[in-house]
C-alpha cells in the first residue's frame, strides 16, 4: 500500500516551505520540533541535578550552579515544553482535522505564535548561556527584584513573550471551535479532545495576561526601581504570589485537561466503546477549568494567608476532585467489558490513569492545610507535581502522539520497540518520583544540593530512576524518526478508530478533506463487540 | 457554490464566505479584548489593593497630578471614540473619503492624547515625581507616594502604548482605505480595529477617576 499521491508532507520542499508555511499540519510539526529541543535542554538539567543528588554532600556543582539548575530546568520544562506541548503540538495538527474544517480561523496568526514562541525561548536561552537564573521558576519576590544578580530580565521576558504565543493559540482554537465546524459538528458530536482544547483555550485566554502583567511588573520593579513587591519601599511580595498563582494554578490544568481527553480518546479506540458519561465527560473539562482559577490560595497557606481564606481555598481545592474523579471513574467505566487491545497507546493511557490517580490523592494530601504546612516546600511536593505533569502529561502527551503518528507521518513506528520504552518510561518513572513522595514525608526539602545521610538510599533510587526514565525517553525518538522513513504505511485508519481525522488520507492533503464533510452521528460510535461478556 | 461565482479577492481560503470570516474576526478581537482586560486586570488588582492598605498617602499622591490635563485627555479620547464609530459607520456604507477623513481625525486624536500625557511625564519628572533614587516627596508619605507613581507611571504607560499601537492600526487601516481594499462587502478590518480602539478609551475611563478623582475632597 502506497502514500497518498498529494498530502501535506510533500507539498513543497525546502526551508522556506516550512518557515513560511500557513498550513496548521506543518506548523504543528514546527512545534514539534521546538518543544522537543526545550524538553531535551530541560532534560540535560535534571540529569545534572540526580547526579548531585546521588552523594549526601554537595561535591558536584556549587549551591549557586545548583540554584541556577533547578530554577532552568522549572522555567525549561513548564514554559517551554509542559504548557505548549500538547495544545501547540497536537492541538494545532488536530483541532482543524477533528471539527473538519481546512484550517485554523487564523492561520497567518498561528504561524506568528510558533515565532513568538521561538523569540520567547531565545530570550531565555540568552539568559541561560550568559550565566542562567537563580530564583527558582516561581521567581518569588523580593528575592528576585532586590536581591538576586542573576539574568532575571532576559528570563522574565522570555516568559512574557512566550505567553502570546500561548493567548494566541488560545483565541485562534476559540473562534475556530465557534466559527468553522463541519456541518452537523454539534457541540455534543466534537470528540472530547475538542472540548478539552476548548477550556484549556480558556485558561490561556484568561490566566496567561495575568502572568505576562506579573512578569512585567517584576521587569519594571528591577530596571525602573519600581517598588510593587518589595517590602522597603512600600510593597507587598505575597501580593507577587497571588499574581503568580492566578495563572501558575490554572497552567497545571492547561498541562493536564488535554492529555486527559487525549486518554478518552484513546480508551473509546482501543476498548471499542462510546465513551462512558459524554456529556458528563464534556462538563468535567470545564468545570476543572472553571475551578482551576479559584484555588490558587492553596500554594501559600504558609505565606500569612488569613485562617479564613485558607480554609476556603482548601475546600475549593477539594472540590477539585469531583471532576477529576469523574474523568477517572469514565476511563474506567468505558473499559468495562470493552474489547481491549493492549497496543501502544493503550499502554501510556493505562499509564496515565494509575500516576494520575497517585497525583490526584496526594493533592488532596496537600489541599488538607495542617498536612500541607508540614510537607510545604518537601520533596512530597516534587513528587506530587511529577505525578501530575509528568506522569500526566507527558504519558497522555506521547499516548497521544503514538495514537496520532500514523495520521501525522503516514507510516507506523515499530510497535514492539514502542511497547518495550512505554514500560521503560512507566518503570522509570515511578522509581524516580515514587521514593520522593517518602523523602519528603521524612522532611527532606526542596532546593538543596546536599542532605543528610540517611535520605541517600532514597536519593539513589530517584536518581537512577531518572537514568532509566531518560532511556525510555530516547527511545521513542529514535524509532519515530526511523519510521519517518521505513516505517510500514498506515492506510487512512489504522486503529479503526471514529472521529473525522481518520476519514482522510494519512497524511492528510494540505486542504485536509477533499470535500467538506458532514456529520450525521455522534462520535465514538463503534460497533457492539458480540460474544464478549466479562 | 454560490460563492464561487462571486468571489471576494479578500475571502481566505479557510473560510466558507465572507461572512463566516467576518464573525471569526469579530469574534477573535473579542476573545483578545478578554486577555486585554485581564492583563489591565492585574494591575488593577495590584492598585486596589494598595490603594485600600495606604489610602492616606494615595491621596496625598493624587493631589500632585494635573487634573486639568486628565480632564481635557479624557474628552479627546471620549472625541476619538466617536470618530471612530463615525468610520466604521462609513466603511459600511463605502464612502471612502470620508472613512479616510474620519481615520485621520481619530489619529490626530490620538497624537493630541499622547501630546498632552507626554507635557503631564514632563511636569511630574521636573518635580522629581519619577519612582527611583531621585524621587521626592513629603517625608510623612515617601515610601507609599512612590508606590502610587510607580503605578500611575505603569498603568499610563501601558495604556500609552496601547494607544501608539492603535495608531499603527489606524495607519494600516488608513492605507488600506486608500488602496479601495476596504469596501461596502468587506469592512470588517475597520470594525475590529474600532473594537479595539473604544477598548482603549475605555480602559481610560477606568484609569482616570481611579488615578486622577478619588478621594478629590478628602483633607
Amino acid at each position: 500500500m502506497p502514500l497518498p499521491p498529494q498530502h501535506y508532507l510533500n507539498n513543497g520542499y525546502g526551508v522556506k516551505s516550512w518557515l513560511l508555511t500557513r498550513d496548521h499540519k506543518r506548523i504543528a510539526l514546527l512545534y514539534l520540533a521546538a518543544v522537543t529541543f526545550f524538553f531535551f535542554i530541560g532534560g540535560a538539567f535534571a540529569v545534572v541535578i540526580r547526579l548531585e543528588l546521588a552523594t549526601p554532600a554537595g561535591d558536584l556543582v556549587s549551591d549557586e550552579t545548583y540554584n541556577k539548575l533547578f530554577t532552568m530546568h522549572g522555567v525549561m520544562m513548564v514554559f517551554f515544553f509542559l504548557i505548549p506541548v500538547i495544545p501547540a503540538v497536537l492541538g494545532n495538527f488536530l483541532v482543524p482535522l477533528m471539527i473538519g474544517a481546512k484550517d485554523l480561523a487564523f492561520p497567518k496568526l498561528n504561524l506568528a505564535s510558533w515565532y513568538i514562541y521561538m523569540l520567547g525561548g531565545l530570550f531565555t536561552l540568552y539568559a541561560l548561556v550568559t550565566g542562567g537564573v537563580d530564583t527558582g521558576w516561581t521567581f518569588y519576590t523580593p528575592f528576585s527584584t532586590v536581591s538576586s544578580t542573576t539574568k532575571v530580565i532576559p528570563t522574565a521576558l522570555g516568559i512574557f513573550i512566550t505567553g502570546f504565543s500561548s493567548i494566541l493559540t488560545g483565541l485562534n482554537f476559540i473562534v475556530t471551535i465557534h466559527r468553522m465546524r463541519a456541518p452537523g459538528m454539534r457541540w455534543f458530536r466534537m470528540p472530547l479532545f475538542l472540548w478539552s482544547m476548548y477550556a484549556t483555550s480558556l485558561i490561556f485566554v484568561l490566566g496567561t495576561p495575568v502572568i505576562a502583567i506579573t512578569v512585567l511588573l517584576i521587569a519594571a520593579e528591577r530596571v525602573f526601581q519600581f517598588g510593587f513587591f518589595d517590602p522597603a519601599r512600600g510593597g507587598d511580595p505575597v501580593l507577587f504570589q497571588h499574581l503568580f498563582w492566578f495563572y501558575s494554578h490554572p497552567a497545571v490544568y492547561i498541562m493536564l485537561l488535554p492529555s486527559m481527553r487525549i486518554v478518552s480518546e484513546i480508551v473509546a479506540a482501543f476498548c471499542r466503546k462510546q465513551v462512558f458519561g459524554y456529556e458528563f465527560v464534556a462538563f468535567s473539562s470545564l468545570a476543572i477549568a472553571v475551578l482551576g482559577f479559584l484555588v490558587w490560595g492553596h500554594h501559600m497557606f504558609i505565606a500569612g494567608e488569613s485562617v479564613y481564606a485558607a480554609l476556603i481555598f482548601s475546600i475549593l481545592s477539594f472540590l477539585v476532585a469531583i471532576p477529576s474523579a469523574v474523568k477517572v471513574f469514565n476511563w474506567t467505566a468505558t473499559m468495562y467489558k470493552g474489547s481491549i487491545s493492549w497496543d501502544t497507546p493503550m499502554l501510556y493511557a493505562i499509564g496515565f490513569i494509575g500516576l494520575f490517580t497517585v497525583g490526584g490523592l496526594t493533592g488532596l494530601f496537600l489541599a488538607a492545610v495542617g498536612l500541607d504546612v508540614h510537607v510545604t516546600d518537601t520533596y512530597f511536593i516534587i513528587a506530587h507535581f511529577h505525578y501530575i505533569m509528568v506522569g500526566g502529561t507527558i504519558m497522555g502527551y506521547l499516548g497521544g502522539l503514538h495514537y496520532w503518528w500514523p495520521k501525522i507521518s503516514g507510516r507506523q513506528y515499530n510497535e514492539a520497540l514502542a511497547k518495550l520504552s512505554a514500560g521503560i518510561i512507566f518503570v522509570g518513572f515511578n522509581l524516580t518520583f515514587f521514593p520522593q513522595f517518602v523523602l519528603g514525608y521524612l522532611g527532606m526539602p526542596r532546593r538543596y544540593h546536599a542532605y543528610p545521610p540517611e535520605f541517600q538510599v532514597l536519593n539513589v533510587l530517584s536518581s537512577a530512576g531518572a537514568s532509566i526514565l531518560g532511556v525510555g525517553y530516547l527511545i521513542p525518538m529514535v524509532y519515530l524518526m526511523w519510521s519517518l522513513r521505513y516505517g510500514k504505511v498506515a492506510g487512512s485508519n489504522p486503529w479503526g478508530a471514529t472521529g473525522l481525522e481518520w476519514t482522510t488520507t494519512s497524511p492528510p492533503p494540505t486542504d485536509n478533506f477533499t470535500q467538506t464533510p458532514i456529520v450525521t452521528q455522534e462520535p465514538y460510535v463503534y460497533p457492539r463487540v458480540e460474544g464478549r461478556v466479562a | 457554490m454560490p460563492e464561487l461565482a462571486h468571489h471576494n479577492p479578500a475571502l481566505a481560503h479557510q473560510f466558507e464566505n465572507l461572512a463566516q470570516q467576518k464573525e471569526a474576526s469579530t469574534l477573535g478581537m473579542w476573545v483578545f479584548l478578554v486577555t486585554e482586560i485581564l492583563f489591565f486586570g492585574g494591575l488593577f488588582a495590584t492598585y486596589c489593593v494598595y490603594r485600600h492598605l495606604y489610602a492616606a498617602a494615595f491621596t496625598a499622591a493624587r493631589r500632585e497630578l494635573i487634573v486639568w490635563a486628565g480632564t481635557i485627555n479624557t474628552a479627546v479620547l471620549i472625541t476619538s471614540s466617536l470618530t471612530m464609530a463615525l468610520a466604521v459607520r462609513a466603511a459600511q456604507t463605502g464612502e471612502r473619503r470620508l472613512l479616510m477623513t474620519l481615520l485621520a481625525a481619530t489619529m490626530a486624536l490620538g497624537c493630541v492624547f499622547l501630546g498632552i500625557k507626554a507635557f503631564e511625564y514632563y511636569s511630574e519628572y521636573i518635580v522629581h515625581h519619577v519612582p527611583g533614587p531621585g524621587f521626592q516627596f513629603e517625608a510623612e508619605h515617601y515610601r507609599h507616594a512612590q508606590l502610587f507613581f510607580s503605578l500611575y507611571f505603569m498603568m499610563t504607560g501601558l495604556h500609552a502604548i496601547h494607544m501608539i499601537i492603535g495608531l499603527a492600526v489606524m495607519a494600516v487601516m488608513w492605507w488600506l482605505s486608500y488602496r479601495g481594499i476596504i469596501t461596502a462587502e468587506y469592512y470588517n478590518p475597520v470594525e475590529v480595529s474600532g473594537l479595539y480602539w473604544h477598548f482603549v478609551d475605555i480602559v481610560w475611563i477606568f484609569l482616570f477617576p481611579l488615578l486622577y478623582l478619588i478621594g478629590r475632597h478628602a483633607h
